[in-house]
């Protein structure tokens, strides 16, 4: 009873807001109406409607996938610096780290709905009532931990926000375990994603050691991304504290997990360029392109541009300490993590494919309008629990504001 | 066993109930019990008769012929095994066409279990400079010979391991098998194919009436749905009633070779004792059962 009065005083506060939070929503929805709309041709149809095919069988889907996963666990794993430099708002950090968390990982889930041929044979993979392939199958365990993840994390930011909406402690035994265990699963369920490309001998531009240590470098540049943007709006906004130094504190860590990414790349690169065995067809096909098929260059180079561009300006400190350029690097270093992980790292394990021909793929217009249509409604879902958050946290809605309105009527 | 039994129904009757629920619409119950269909493994000899009657039924309404659904398991002591003899093949594809029409395969979409690689003669087995799609008037060309590929029927197969929900497995005359109605169309078994050996149905699967073949095998060449994954599977429908398979059949050169690989007097084995073989990427520790020899 008391859990369905907290769900009520949720609702209402998503419903109520000023005509820039409605225009939010409305072109969200519109959003999702035109992705819909896509995704129904393909679930129709079938994955013919995408540019898929038998050479290059996984693309623009999972790759999205691969960024959303990093982006879930970076946002949890920014929880060790602010505990290690002792940030003053350590439980609203908690709460909008898992919020995000949250959001990544059904998007990451509705990734793969709409990636696998027989949607309505989802359950063909639960244990018990299928058979999930355990512990063989990389894809049973990613989805595994993926589904652990989502629970503590949902179960961890309802039971923090439902304590402090009934103006109760909550019980830091319950708590702190459930947080100190969700970083492990967040380095977890990106390492075993990473593993997921990594165990397929055949594909050799994934078949690398440096593949999930390259993971968890790029994700620790794409999620805080998201997060410093959001910190600076919220301080804004309402009336939460982060001191610049914070802010600043997580980009100069962006700048190692940057650095950390570009030696792992050159590393790799190195190896292969200077062998020069036949394993480095994948990546003159990522870079330079293989004859005349140079449609996948476009992508790589924006990439790499963006991240360079992001770099330096979050290496030098006065560009970092602008919070113009700082923001500006934000934004480029979240897309160019998008475009690596979502086309760069995937076609070249496909491309050429195992039989030597080559495929060119590039996203199709159904399978830009579904993923237009997942990010919209985890957008949406972000933009609501973070209101109910910001209400309960900041703007000291509780089960009063909820019984006085009711009196007043 | 019977408490598995027990549980297994339980969920289903669960399952079925939410379903028929969900679905108040009054779709039919055929299409409710295909849907909860277990995973053909786990079903007894009683629940695939009632299946495969069912499926003959539904064929013969929709392409308006009879049919002859076979689910015949292995044969105790066999392990099928292939020989191809590289310097024989021309490169002429018969067998790929062949193939399509005995295992109903997609004709558009275009769905082909056999890829024929033609390879300059200078560079040998060389994939990355190998082409797919040569067109010329005459095969045999100048300077090149010919690879064809399709399931190496692997004796360490990477698809059946990396498969999440076990839709696809090794039987015991080593074919590897999916069950259409339990994959999910992941497509982790084409990632993890060295030999490009699986295909997937990118839309609905698209079989002429007159061109169907009639003689299936559950595992094997029923027509297949949208979204699911098929292979090569030595012609199982043919080859467990003691038939070659057709690829081998339709050679107009005699280079395809086919046998048990247990029976000491097989021409595979005669080909293993008496000529040197190689299999594709053996780095990769697949184990192929699928040979490539010199003949001449």
């Amino acid at each position: 009873m008391n859990f369905f009065r907290f769900i009520i005083g949720s609702i209402k506060i998503i419903l109520q807001g000023n005509k820039t939070y409605y225009a939010w929503l409305i072109f969200l929805l519109l959003l999702i109406l035109w992705g819909g709309f896509g995704y129904l041709g393909q679930l129709s149809e079938g994955l013919i409607k995408t540019h898929m095919r038998d050479s290059v069988s996984w693309a623009f889907y999972i790759g999205n996938f691969t960024f959303l996963v990093g982006v879930a666990a970076a946002a949890v794993m920014l929880v060790i610096p602010a505990y290690v430099y002792n940030w003053k708002p350590i439980k609203e950090i908690v709460i909008f780290g898992e919020l995000l968390a949250v959001c990544a990982v059904i998007m990451c889930i509705s990734f793969i709905v709409v990636d696998i041929g027989n949607p309505l044979r989802f359950w063909h993979m639960l244990p018990l009532i299928g058979t999930m392939n355990f512990p063989s199958s990389m894809l049973s365990w990613d989805f595994f931990v993926l589904i652990i993840y989502l629970l503590i994390n949902s179960i961890v930011v309802t039971y923090l926000l439902y304590c402090t909406f009934y103006k109760k402690e909550y019980n830091k035994s319950i708590v702190l375990p459930l947080v100190l265990f969700s970083i492990p699963m967040a380095v977890a369920i990106h390492t075993i994603t990473a593993f997921l490309y990594n165990a397929l001998p055949t594909r050799i531009f994934w078949n690398s050691a440096l593949l999930a240590p390259r993971f968890l470098a790029s994700a620790f540049c794409s999620g805080p991304a998201i997060l410093l943007i959001l910190f600076q709006i919220l301080r804004k906004t309402t009336k939460f504290e982060i001191k610049d130094e914070a802010i600043w504190r997580i980009a100069e860590l962006m700048v190692y997990a940057m650095f950390i990414y570009l030696f792992f790349t050159i590393a790799e690169l190195f190896k292969e360029f200077y062998s020069g065995t036949e394993h480095i067809l994948y990546w003159k096909y990522l870079l330079f392109g293989i004859g005349d098929n140079k449609e996948i260059i476009v992508y790589s180079w924006s990439s790499i541009i963006m991240g360079f561009i992001a770099f330096l300006l979050f290496l030098i400190p006065k560009t970092r300490k602008n919070f113009l350029t700082l923001n500006i690097g934000a934004v480029l270093i979240y897309a160019s993590v998008y475009v690596e992980k979502g086309i760069a790292l995937i076609i070249p394990g496909f491309t050429p494919d195992v039989l030597g021909q080559i495929y060119v793929y590039t996203p199709s217009m159904t399978e830009i309008r579904t993923a237009v249509m997942i990010f919209s409604v985890g957008f949406l879902l972000f933009t609501f629990l973070s209101k109910i958050a910001i209400a309960i946290v900041f703007d000291d809605y509780n089960i009063d504001s909820l019984n006085q309105k009711r009196k007043r009527k | 066993m019977k408490k598995e039994n027990s549980r297994r129904s339980f969920l289903k009757n669960i399952s079925l109930a939410t379903f028929s629920a969900l679905a108040l619409s009054g779709c039919d119950m055929k299409a409710i019990d295909e849907f909860l269909q277990q995973n053909f493994r786990t079903l007894s000899k009683k629940e695939i008769d009632e299946i495969i009657k069912n499926l003959e039924a539904k064929y013969k309404r929709k392409y308006g012929k009879e049919f002859h659904v076979s689910a015949k398991p292995a044969i105790e002591g066999t392990l099928f095994g292939y020989a191809l003899d590289l310097s024989r093949c021309i490169g002429c594809r018969r067998c790929v066409y062949a193939c399509v029409k005995e295992n109903n395969q997609s004709r558009e979409p275009q769905i082909h279990w056999i890829q024929v690689l033609q390879m300059e003669k200078e560079k040998g087995i060389d994939f990355a400079h190998s082409n797919v799609q040569y067109n010329p008037e005459k095969v045999p060309e100048k300077g090149h010979f010919y690879l064809p590929v399709q399931c190496q029927q692997c004796r360490n197969p990477q698809c059946v391991t990396v498969c999440p929900v076990k839709a696809t497995w090794q039987e015991p005359d080593g074919i590897v098998v999916v069950d259409y109605n339990w994959c999910i169309g992941c497509r982790y078994c084409m990632a993890a194919c060295p030999y490009g050996a699986r295909h997937f149905n990118w839309g609905e699967p698209n079989v002429p009436v007159e061109e169907i073949n009639t003689e299936m095998h559950y595992l094997g060449n029923r027509p297949r749905m949208k979204g699911v994954v098929e292979k090569c599977t030595f012609c199982i429908q043919r080859t467990r009633e003691g038939k070659y398979p057709s690829c081998v059949e339709i050679c107009p050169v005699g280079a395809r070779k086919f046998g048990n690989l247990l029976d000491p007097d097989s021409e595979v084995r005669y080909i293993l004792e008496n000529k040197r073989v190689i299999v594709l990427k053996q780095e990769l520790n697949t184990q192929p059962k699928f040979y490539y020899f010199f003949g001449i």
